[in-house]
């Protein structure tokens, strides 16, 4: 199995889950998000090329297009989107979570722990049991349960998201040879579209309530 | 036996010089010239020469906590490889020896600032033993991930310079030791952004105010001591990092020499480039570097 060029990049991700976990500040979150996203976009072409050693040429050129694209949506336009939402709604730069920053740091690592260890249980293909995918895989998506459910900000729930969509593609990684290219796409946009989405109501919720932590929003109102 | 010469010759004549070039390259970043590159030894030499002043408060305390510090860190430079694969000291299970000397250091450069009965030297104390509490179990799990790989005890087995030597599967896990002890080595030295080693301000200081109340030949003793420290972190991040297996001795003292004066460079780099952290920030990156080699383990145990 030629898929072990990707386990340095699934080692960085993971390493970039615990800094989104540490991290006191939102624009490092904000970029930490996207260099994960440009770090899939990397990872993506290379698992192709893993499953299909004489891989037609066709195919990866579309494919190095699509990886070029998830590139510049994740890494370039999402991140500005959002640094910009959180200049234009006076979002603070400081991440005020219900939990203190080492504890979430310290779950991530004991999920992280337990996502290696469970990963060894799966019934998996023989070809998957083997490397990093699916450990690394889970404990993004865990890393993306604790963003979105530990911060109070609804900007960082967006960035939650985000990461679990990281953790999902991951995933989605196992089936590359299964699933078509414009599966990929149509997850793409459906993303883009989203964080275009969160952004305005961002905009609304904090000119609704001069701040847009989501503490206003768990109770209803006529 | 020339061996155990030029590695005693190292540790002792060696280490102040990376304070020299650490300051030398933080000059180079503010735009001034610097002290000399040797000043650090003019330093040690104008210290020994001269009187020392001592509370009437202290005890034989004290006096033994610089001759402690900078015996242990001594001892425990004999205990690690520099140039070949040896080192004067060496046997199985020395690796505990190697952590608990440090910390023996440590206990009594502590006890010494406790015995001076200032306010200060209290507050530095409990802010340095509150950090080793954070820095312990990362030092560990490093130490535990390389035990792992090279299926040794022995510190000269432990740092064979194995990162470059290593398959696929260790290949990670060192790397993830290699951060780790980077930011081990920022921390129990005592460097920024953990401390500031020239900062004056007794409310931010955290080993500098331990220190406070020393002079003559008592500093001296535990600048050297300090120094030998620095060099030991330094030496096992060159020893990590660098590939020094060559056959001959001869070439291999030379390169890590430069690779630990370039370590020193890198540490100025930092220093200049980095603000130091809020003191409640300090046990949180330290968690983190426990966290990165801990995962380190895991993903080594998991991938064989």
């Amino acid at each position: 199995m030629s898929l072990t060029a990707i386990d340095p990049f699934l080692v960085a991700v993971v390493l970039l889950n615990f800094f989104l976990l540490g991290t006191g500040r939102l624009k490092a979150l904000i970029f930490a998000v996207a260099l994960q996203g440009a770090i899939l976009g990397i990872i993506y072409p290379l698992a192709h090329q893993g499953i299909h050693p004489s891989g037609s040429n066709v195919v990866s050129l579309r494919l190095l297009a699509l990886a070029a694209a998830m590139i510049v949506i994740k890494a370039g336009v999402m991140p500005r989107m959002l640094v910009y939402a959180m200049r234009e709604a006076n979002v603070s730069w400081r991440i005020d979570p219900y939990i203190g920053l080492t504890t979430s740091l310290l779950l991530g690592a004991v999920g992280t722990g337990l996502a290696l260890v469970l990963s060894r249980t799966l019934p998996l293909r023989s070809e998957h049991a083997s490397h990093l995918l699916v450990p690394a895989s889970l404990s993004t998506v865990l890393t993306g349960f604790l963003v979105l459910t530990t911060r109070r900000e609804a900007l960082t729930q967006v960035l939650g998201y985000l990461v679990l969509e990281n953790g999902i593609f991951i995933f989605g990684l196992l089936l590359v040879d299964a699933l078509p290219l414009i599966v990929e796409v149509g997850v793409l946009l459906d993303l883009f579209v989203g964080v275009f989405v969160m952004g305005i109501i961002i905009h609304h919720v904090n000119r609704q309530f001069t701040a847009s932590t989501s503490d206003h929003l768990s109770a209803l109102k006529e | 036996m020339i061996y155990n010469g030029i590695h005693l010759l190292l540790v002792a004549a060696f280490p102040p010089l990376l304070l020299g070039i650490i300051n030398r390259t933080k000059a180079f970043f503010g735009g001034r010239q610097g002290p000399p590159v040797l000043q650090p030894y003019f330093d040690l030499w104008r210290l020994l020469r001269k009187g020392s002043v001592q509370s009437t408060t202290t005890t034989w305390i004290f006096r033994f906590g610089p001759i402690v510090s900078l015996t242990t860190a001594f001892f425990a430079a004999l205990l690690i490889p520099l140039g070949p694969d040896r080192a004067p000291l060496s046997f199985a299970g020395d690796l505990l020896l190697f952590a608990y000397l440090l910390a023996l250091g440590r206990f009594f450069l502590v006890l010494a600032a406790l015995d001076t009965g200032s306010a200060f030297e209290g507050m530095g104390a409990a802010r340095e033993v509150t950090f080793a509490c954070f820095a312990e179990p990362a030092m560990f799990f490093c130490l535990l991930v390389l035990a792992k790989v090279t299926g040794s005890l022995r510190m000269v087995e432990l740092f064979h310079g194995s990162l470059f030597a290593g398959t696929g599967t260790t290949g990670a896990p060192l790397l993830l030791v290699l951060m780790s002890w980077f930011l081990l080595m920022l921390a129990e030295n005592c460097r920024i952004p953990f401390d500031d080693p020239n900062t004056h301000l007794e409310l931010t200081m955290i080993h500098e105010v331990i220190v406070l109340d020393h002079s003559g030949p008592m500093l001296a003793l535990l600048q050297q001591g300090a120094a030998i420290k620095l060099f030991v972190f330094a030496s096992l991040l060159v020893r990590l990092a660098v590939p020094l297996d060559f056959q001959n001795p001869w070439v291999s003292y030379p390169v890590f020499v430069a690779a630990v004066c370039l370590v020193a460079v890198l540490l100025g780099i930092v220093e200049s480039v980095m603000a130091r952290l809020r003191m409640v920030l300090v046990p949180h990156v330290l968690t983190a570097a426990a966290v990165t080699a801990a995962f380190g383990f895991v993903l080594l145990v998991t991938l064989q």
